[in-house]
């Protein structure tokens, strides 16, 4: 992508309008007073399970955990099984081979965390190499950081051509760019980084790392969702929208869905390009489920913890 | 000079270490036995009670996990609290509940809580075992609190049933959540004050007034309650709470319903009470290791 690409990018125009604090959360607050029963919520929460990114990011993980995460992903609930799998198992670059492993088959995607994740402060070069290492491991998605720092200091430019020496080295896996967009102070700047990644060749713009807070917030999600809708109508592009992290339970799961519904439409509503990054919501999702298949409130300690 | 405006109080829900209204915006009133209102108070929904499945979960483990010693400070601070009270729960005595001997209740009350207080730290030593094996192991048994119950608090008496209930649960490392009595729901939320002030951690004992039969099923099919406490004798109550709770093997405690002048009495308290709800745990361990 050429550098003009970019400083047009950043002279005033649609996409540098400020964003109405208020207004983005207000709007996101409405979202959150929709009535979804019965069928629908089952439908819905289903829907939910199916873009799944189940995540495993600490110290501790090993080998055992990530492949007993890989069963639960493809099978999350073996007493029903209409329940679908998961979108994709998200891992360290180290455990990918475990996970294409265990995953062989299952139509469940293997994403990676790569970029030294989730702070980024390494050498391009070394991040590029991990990114090159995960994609010949046979991750299908790459979930790369952006640099905060740089783009913080305003060096638009290099958070741009990193972003996009990244997808190079992503080869055919998707990349995902995560802004952290705890750490991007205001609606602005997060909304200025989503144009940034949606432009240097993002497949999904993602919300955070998990390991910062606040993580996902309807607010900045929502920010982010207009953003690619303008994207998309600047360039006819259809960029996914991932958020991750804070998203526990099955209600703000329905809300996030609605959200989505009603600020891009139909089409995103599918694991392609609409995904939650989240480890405990599946088990919320899970539980709701069976509230709803058997009519009786379940018990936490009724469902795996991994 | 104008009368002065009444300024009544607004009894609310007690759950999770908070005073909260009913999220179903329903009030219930009580009355004296001349048929005076007392207060209005809040008729919990079904949904308030799912919330305080949640908050009883969530303190249980934090409950079970503090010293013997510990818990056994707090039950004894709720009774240094309750007696702080006496006059004002024996005016309520007379009039919500219609004692005969309310000074009796009040003192039971206290006393129980001192009496269950006194067991926390022999309760293992008591009810737990080393056990004789025939071989190089040793076997222990050791009680283990049962987890989240519902006390459905016994209608015979205002308060001394629903206090002994409660401590007999509590003590051994249970977290409750307490049906107030159909007779007496400002008692139970006056009570719910004694606790909020008397370092029992939230969640610990959570009270809801509203009318006992609506909820009853609601609390025998949540998969998260593990026990139910149910002490007033409706055989068809106690024939659908079995039904409702088989699903997940619920632990039920029965009883004929008993007088206020029987929970008075020390034959109503004992390590018997506290055994209903723990569970006996036994391990093996190799000799030497």
């Amino acid at each position: 992508m050429p550098a003009t690409t970019l400083s047009s990018l950043l002279t005033p125009g649609a996409q540098n309008r400020p964003i109405d604090k208020i207004g983005a959360e207000e709007r996101a607050s409405k979202f959150t007073k929709r009535s979804i029963k019965k069928e629908a919520k089952v439908q819905g929460i289903k829907l939910a399970i199916s873009m799944t990114d189940l995540t495993t990011l600490e110290g501790k993980d090993s080998p055992g955990k990530v492949q007993q995460l890989c069963r639960k992903g493809i099978t999350p609930d073996p007493q029903d099984p209409s329940v679908p799998s998961v979108a994709a198992i998200c891992v360290y670059p180290r455990l990918v081979p475990v996970a294409v492993k265990a995953l062989d088959g299952s139509g469940v995607h293997v994403a990676s965390v790569a970029t030294a994740f989730p702070s980024g402060q390494l050498d391009l070069e070394e991040r590029l190499k991990e990114v090159r290492q995960a994609a010949e491991d046979g991750a299908d998605e790459i979930d790369m950081v952006i640099s905060r720092g740089a783009f913080l200091a305003g060096e638009y430019q290099l958070v741009f051509d990193e972003i996009a020496a990244i997808k190079e080295a992503c080869g055919d896996a998707h990349l995902k760019v995560i802004l952290e967009t705890g750490e991007l102070e205001t609606y602005d700047n997060v909304c200025r980084a989503s144009h940034i990644a949606m432009h240097a060749g993002a497949d999904f713009i993602k919300t955070s790392t998990g390991k910062v807070s606040p993580a996902a917030t309807m607010p900045v999600t929502l920010v982010m969702l207009e953003a690619i809708r303008d994207f998309h109508r600047e360039t006819g592009k259809i960029i996914g929208m991932k958020p991750a992290g804070g998203i526990r339970t099955s209600k703000q799961a329905l809300h996030y869905l609605v959200m989505v519904k009603e600020t891009l439409g139909d089409r995103w509503l599918t694991p392609d390009l609409f995904r939650f990054g989240a480890s405990s919501l599946l088990n919320d999702l899970l539980m709701q489920l069976r509230k709803q298949t058997t009519g009786v409130y379940q018990s936490p300690e009724d469902f795996s913890k991994d | 000079m104008a009368d002065r405006l009444k300024v009544n109080k607004t009894y609310k829900l007690y759950i999770g270490g908070a005073f909260v209204r009913s999220e179903s915006g329903y009030t219930m009133s009580s009355h004296d036995q001349e048929d005076n209102l007392i207060a209005h108070v809040c008729k919990a929904s079904r949904k308030d009670l799912r919330d305080t499945v949640k908050a009883a979960r969530s303190a249980q483990k934090g409950w079970a996990g503090r010293t013997a010693y510990n818990r056994g400070q707090i039950l004894y601070r709720i009774g240094e609290m309750l007696e702080a009270r006496s006059t004002e729960f024996e005016d309520l005595l007379i009039r919500e509940a219609g004692s005969d001997d309310p000074k009796a209740e009040l003192q039971a009350s206290v006393d129980r809580c001192v009496y269950y207080a006194g067991w926390s730290d022999k309760i293992d030593a008591i009810l737990g075992s080393v056990n004789p094996i025939a071989g190089s192991f040793f076997g222990f048994t050791v009680p283990e609190p049962t987890g989240v119950v519902a006390v459905v608090a016994d209608e015979a008496s205002g308060l001394v049933g629903m206090v002994s209930q409660i401590c007999s649960a509590v003590v051994s490392g249970n977290t409750v959540i307490v049906i107030a009595p159909d007779r007496a729901p400002v008692i139970a939320m006056e009570f719910a004050e004694v606790l909020a002030t008397s370092d029992v951690p939230k969640g610990v004992i959570n009270i809801l007034t509203t009318e006992k039969a609506g909820l009853m099923t609601h609390l025998a099919s949540h998969r998260d309650i593990n026990a139910i406490d149910y002490r007033d004798g409706d055989a068809a109550v106690e024939q659908s709470l079995l039904d409702e709770g088989a699903d997940n093997l619920k632990r039920m405690r029965f009883s004929d319903s008993m007088t206020a002048a029987e929970w008075n009495e020390e034959s109503a308290q004992g390590l018997s009470e506290i055994a209903k709800f723990v569970e006996m745990k036994s391990v093996w361990h190799p000799v030497g290791v």
